[in-house]
């Protein structure tokens, strides 16, 4: 904690944090001070010179900006003396001359700071007599942004945000005095992942959201503080909705998480959540394969009668379940319960074949915090491109290399997007990441420097696989290295939102709930003085599933929001696993690939439709609260899952989503502090991981030494692959909010100008990966030898997660 | 009233080619750097601070406590300003033009004096001449070993790189020129915490001095500071180049003492008005300055003393002379239109503040003054600088704001009658070719 000192702030005392900015000091203890561009999380600009405050100064007292001076010990301030009030309403009335006053028609018409701020400094009446200023609007500036240059107040919050915390300097001021104008520049529009953002903390409507224009009126608005569940990082957010329609999704500033931020992905990605395409009744197959509506209890019965007889048959053990990560901790808690104890099976699994280890991701010894980035000296990372995967998350470690200064080490076969602040970066061909561990950890060659900056201390590494052609080892071997380093913490970056917190309730064949080994007796016997009988057999991964559903080991599967046509890198196993199942039942919001196949499809709530709690990646707990209705019958998974086991005979006493959370607590040890009101904080509660008292204490294993190498490619037409994922795809959600949709960069093949040369192709040419025809890109930041695809996109359901491949050129015409 | 020549004295003598490097040495050039380099910092800094040497950029601060402010970071850099674009200003360009070497010179004592080893010139986009005649003294200074690694082989290493800018007045504000060489916006920087001496040219301590303050470097090296001292008039020291313009019937550069009358200046150096006309008023210092006018201040010693205390100041020394002819409306909106162009737009009261108060001006000129307008234009002057007094107490990030209210202010205070004639004859021109929604 830093130091408290004390200034004098309108004849009062004031206890505040030495060193902050004085209008931050005067805000947090009650002296509301109108300002801008002054924005806690950027560097103060002075530019809207709204904030201005006296200060007593051995010289007498100084007029300046409150945004600009740091506090120290005894200053004495007055931010209500005649002049500071006739300033302010004199800066207010500066920003309106030229403001077009369209509020009626403005999105932020109010909640806009400059109405709030004009009601209570400003002046009363305008004595601006000449014409406004005039400029074309709106202008779109990307495909979901719009810029009104008219409404701008010019405070540099989106030309700061973009430098200073996303890192693409995309929109800049231009022209100069009263033509000073916000634009993007020539033939580049504003294609940041972030832009949203910038909506968000424009102080007027000069820059709007495409999703929400003219929407609604914000005191329509019924808002409730959630949690994102798009990725892993557990953003805070707040949803608004109108007349029971979720119509916008805004950051919510939270230490811990997000300071504020969400990608567009995240920000956007509300759409699907009232699209015409989502399931709003149980859809039954009939012997003409097509679906038919039916009530809830038919469709029960149905799936009990053919779920009881392949019990009967066959036992428990051929029934399976894919999904999980996408709902709450309670649906995921249901889907495990209703697995072991109704359906008396251990085939279950929330990671799509991600292929990480779930015991290293749920109970890894020294698991880190997300705040470790704020004091670490240096931050290793090694897995996904996090602007790709973990929006949030990409801009906190930004902010750790840009802000604080850490020293960022970036290891990943392809150009990401910290590279331009990395003091180290690594590239390497997939299949050779032990070989370039190996190397870090000695210290070799290239190495040398970075090796020397991890052994000064406080180190944070953030760890996982970087696609899906790369040996999952490789990531436990990465942890394993850092773990012995001095002052090191490591996170692990699962996909999929829930993650770990479906893993917490026990969504692997390896876990119980509360990260208790599958094997562990003592925590089998506690889950059963609850649970009553367990399955004893060991039991499949999601691959083994698939595989077993295929040969036939396996007859019915249960998907709760899982479409593994799309989920897992081996496409064409799922194709083949779903077309042989016996008996398929989903818990779905749409129609995909993968639940068309399904004898019964149960309509499931979204987050913004139900109350839950979801677990990030550094095990905090948050709460998801509902704001509307589900959408005709759909209803929580948890509470589809409890009247499913009732009808099998086996209730799971399930009443409400805080019954289920209750029973979490009392039977998974980590959880036994998670209170249902403390969650719905802006700290939520971090549930222990990682330390020895937990029942499972991961160690992740040292010194793997890779695969035994495999020719080396070059020369001929065998290349390795990079199969890895974009922020957009073709995933369900994506393809039901349309607004993104459109932004999914599409199938390509990378390769480097040398492969491509060597080759005969040139960018725009077609070769064929897998039997998948691709256009080629040309992309130097791979190695040589390399083929890089972007995973789900349309037109690349399968490609396989084989780390070595054919690239074939199509010859023309052919 | 002859002129003291001592910047202007090798023009004077050798019109022909004082801007040679030849010329140059043959006239004492670089004998002075030679002895700089042989001294340390604390010498050189002592020297200047003794001499009294006051910036001639406008803002007259003293020179040597300037360096002595330099933060111990190295690199440090020296920036000559040579952007020479306050209206009525054009001492610079005479001593860029013709003689490049002596402000060269004046460049390696201040670099010795700040240990610095990479200097940069930065000279406005309009004067390509003089940064030519720059830049081939540049050349010239390199290829005989007056720059470079081994500065007149003692083993002192200086570089200087010209760089011209792109046209903004407000690239003459010294951290708005540090963006604009960085290569960034001509924005001033916010002081705190930018100040160049701690964190200037990519955040690195920086001296940034005038052409005309870099100039006197060799001569003050040379002939001490009693000399220097003995030149000017109490504690204004060594002479004053004056750049005067307007309605009088020799305008022209001048450099003279300091302590004579505006009465000397404009009737005997300057030969008086144009046509024999009445004075009306002057700027006595770049058009950022509140106007002098005859009734008060015409037998005012010039001085950076007397002329602060008198509510303007001696800035850049430029002296534009308004007889009587001149509509004052007229030269005040011209002097604010000045200014709201040249705003770089960055912080709200100079942004719009300025561009407002034009409007105001060139309406009541267009004929569509209002009764209230004087008012307006007073209580808008205030927003920009408060209590519409000098020296200003801005809301600005920067002097350029309450540069405009100058004007605004001197109309106000000493022609106001003038202004409200512009107002009642506007009730008498037709609507109709107002041409204004007013």
């Amino acid at each position: 904690m830093s130091e408290m000192i004390t200034i004098n702030v309108d004849g009062k005392d004031r206890r505040v944090k030495a060193g902050q900015p004085l209008i931050q000091a005067c805000l947090d203890t009650g002296s509301y001070v109108p300002h801008f561009c002054y924005h806690p999380r950027m560097e103060p600009v002075g530019m809207c010179r709204q904030c201005m405050v006296e200060v007593e100064s051995p010289r007498g007292t100084m007029m300046v900006p409150s945004c600009t001076m740091n506090v120290h010990d005894g200053m004495v301030v007055h931010t209500q003396s005649d002049m500071i009030k006739k300033v302010q309403e004199g800066m207010l009335e500066f920003l309106l001359i030229n403001h077009p006053l369209d509020c009626p028609v403005c999105d932020r018409g109010g909640e806009c700071p400059l109405q709030d701020q004009t009601m209570a400094c400003g002046p009363g009446e305008s004595r601006f007599v000449e014409e406004k200023r005039h400029y074309e609007k709106p202008v779109p500036i990307s495909d979901l942004v719009f810029l009104d240059r008219e409404r701008c107040i010019l405070c540099a919050r989106c030309v700061r945000f973009s430098d200073e915390i996303s890192g693409d300097p995309l929109i800049e001021f231009t022209f100069r005095g009263a033509n000073n104008q916000i634009r993007t520049f020539p033939d580049e529009p504003f294609a940041s992942y972030f832009s949203g953002n910038t909506v968000q903390i424009c102080p007027v409507g000069a820059l709007t959201a495409a999703p929400y224009r003219f929407r609604a009126r914000p005191w329509d608005l019924q808002k409730v503080a959630s949690t994102c569940t798009h990725c892993t990082t557990g953003c805070d957010i707040s949803v608004d909705s109108s007349q029971n329609q979720v119509l916008r999704f805004n950051g919510v500033d939270n230490d811990y998480t997000n300071h504020g931020w969400l990608s567009d992905k995240c920000r956007f990605g509300f759409e699907f959540l009232g699209s015409d395409q989502r399931i709003t009744s149980p859809l039954i197959k009939g012997e003409d394969g097509e679906f038919a509506l039916a009530s809830w209890g038919r469709a029960l019965d149905v799936v009990v009668e053919r779920l009881s007889g392949i019990i009967e048959r066959d036992g428990g053990g051929a029934v399976a379940a894919l999904g999980g990560a996408r709902g709450t901790n309670e649906d995921a808690y249901a889907l495990s319960k209703f697995m072991r104890v109704a359906v008396g099976s251990n085939h279950v699994d929330a990671q799509m074949d991600d292929g990480l280890n779930a015991q290293f991701l749920a109970a890894l010894a020294g698991r880190g915090r997300i705040n470790d980035l704020e004091s670490a000296k240096t931050v290793l990372v090694w897995g996904p491109d996090l602007k790709e995967e973990n929006g949030t998350l990409y801009l906190r470690v930004r902010r750790a290399a840009q802000t604080l200064g850490a020293r960022l080490i970036v290891v990943h076969p392809r150009r990401t997007g910290l590279d331009d602040r990395a003091a180290f970066k690594f590239g390497y061909r997939p299949g050779d990441g032990a070989e370039t561990l190996r190397k870090l950890a000695a210290g070799e060659g290239d190495f040398a420097a970075a090796r020397e900056v991890l052994g000064e201390g406080s180190v944070i590494a953030l760890v996982g696989r970087t696609g899906y052609t790369e040996d999952p080892r490789l990531a436990e071997a990465v942890a394993a290295f850092v773990r012995d380093l001095p002052g090191s913490s490591v996170l692990t970056l699962a996909r999929r939102s829930n993650t770990y917190g479906a893993l917490d309730m026990g969504l692997a064949p390896t876990l119980l709930p509360g990260r208790v080994s599958a094997d562990d007796e003592s925590g089998r016997s506690l889950l059963a003085s609850v649970w009553g009988e367990l399955p004893g057999a060991v039991g499949r991964d999601a691959r083994g599933i698939l595989q077993g559903v295929r040969d036939g080991a396996i007859k019915a599967i249960v998907l709760q929001g899982a479409d593994p046509f799309r989920d897992v890198p081996d496409g064409a196993l799922a194709a083949e696993a779903l077309a042989n199942a016996e008996f398929i039942v989903a818990l779905d919001m749409f129609l995909t690939d993968s639940t068309s196949t399904a004898d019964v499809i149960l309509p499931a709530a979204a987050f913004t439709e139900k109350e839950g709690s979801v677990t990030n990646l550094e095990g905090r707990v948050q709460k998801v609260n509902q704001i509307v209705a589900p959408p005709g019958q759909a209803r929580a998974d948890w509470s589809i899952l409890d009247d499913l086991a009732r009808r099998l005979g086996k209730p799971l006493g399930f009443g409400s989503a805080e019954v289920v959370a209750k029973e979490i607590a009392t039977v998974a040890p980590a959880y036994a502090g998670v209170d249902w009101d403390a969650i719905d904080t802006e700290a939520g509660i971090v549930v222990p991981a990682g330390d020895a008292a937990q029942p499972l204490h991961y160690v992740p294993v040292a010194g793997w030494s890779g695969n035994p190498s495999s020719a080396d490619p070059g020369g001929g037409k065998t290349m390795r692959l990079h199969y890895a994922r974009t922020l957009y795809d073709d995933g369900v959600l994506m393809r039901n909010g349309l607004s993104l949709h459109m932004l999914a960069p599409g199938g390509f093949a990378a390769i480097t100008s040398a492969d491509a040369a060597r080759l005969g192709v040139a960018e725009g040419d077609t070769v064929i990966v897998n039997e998948v025809e691709l256009p080629v890109r040309i992309d130097d930041s791979l190695s040589n030898g390399v083929v890089y695809v972007p995973f789900n996109q349309s037109g690349i359901t399968s490609l396989g997660d084989s780390l070595e491949v054919e690239l074939l050129v199509k010859e023309a015409g052919a | 009233m002859n002129q003291t020549l001592v910047l202007f004295r090798r023009m004077t003598d050798y019109p022909a080619d004082s801007h040679t490097l030849d010329r140059y040495l043959e006239t004492g050039g670089y004998e002075q750097a030679r002895v700089a380099l042989g001294k340390t910092r604390d010498e050189l800094v002592e020297l200047v601070k003794s001499s009294g040497l006051i910036g001639r950029g406008g803002a007259g601060f003293s020179a040597g406590m300037k360096w002595s402010f330099l933060a111990p970071a190295r690199p440090a850099y020296l920036v000559v300003n040579g952007d020479e674009s306050e209206p009525g200003t054009f001492k610079d360009r005479q001593l860029l033009e013709r003689d490049p070497h002596q402000m060269i010179e004046g460049m390696i004592i201040a670099a010795v004096a700040n240990e610095v080893h990479e200097a940069f010139i930065y000279i406005r986009g309009e004067y390509p001449k003089p940064a030519r005649r720059v830049q081939q003294a540049v050349f010239e200074a390199y290829e005989r070993g007056y720059l470079g690694p081994n500065v007149m082989g003692t083993g002192y290493h200086l570089d200087i790189t010209v760089h011209l800018g792109a046209g903004a007045y407000i690239c003459g504000e010294e951290t708005a020129l540090l963006n604009s060489l960085e290569g960034r916006r001509g924005e001033p920087r916010l002081k705190p915490p930018f100040f160049p001496a701690a964190k200037g040219l990519y955040m690195l301590p920086t001296i940034v001095n005038n052409v005309e303050t870099i100039s006197n470097l060799p001569h003050i090296v040379e002939r001490g500071i009693d000399w220097y001292r003995d030149l000017g008039h109490d504690v204004d020291t060594g002479t004053f180049l004056f750049s005067i313009s307007g309605h009088v019937k020799k305008p022209g550069n001048y450099e003279l003492p300091h302590g004579i009358t505006w009465r000397e200046l404009i009737y005997d150096v300057a030969g008086g008005i144009r046509s024999d006309n009445e004075l009306k008023a002057w700027v006595p210092g770049g058009a950022s300055a509140p106007w002098f006018v005859p009734s008060k201040h015409l037998d005012l010693q010039i001085t950076k003393s007397v002329t602060d205390t008198s509510g303007s100041m001696l800035g850049s020394g430029a002296v534009i002379v308004m007889d009587e002819t001149t509509d004052m409306v007229a030269a005040a909106e011209r002097l604010v239109r000045f200014f709201a162009e040249e705003s770089c737009g960055q912080c709200t009261p100079c942004r719009e503040g300025t561009t407002w108060l034009d409007m105001i001006l060139r309406r009541m000129l267009d004929g569509g003054g209002r009764a209230v307008d004087l008012d307006l234009l007073y209580d808008v002057s205030d927003n920009i600088s408060v209590g519409v007094g000098w020296p200003p107490k801005q809301t600005t990030i920067c002097p350029l704001g309450p540069s405009a209210v100058s004007a605004v202010k001197s109309l106000l205070e000493y022609f106001r009658p003038e202004a409200e004639e512009h107002i009642s004859r506007a009730n008498r021109v037709p609507l109709a070719i107002k041409g204004v929604g007013a």
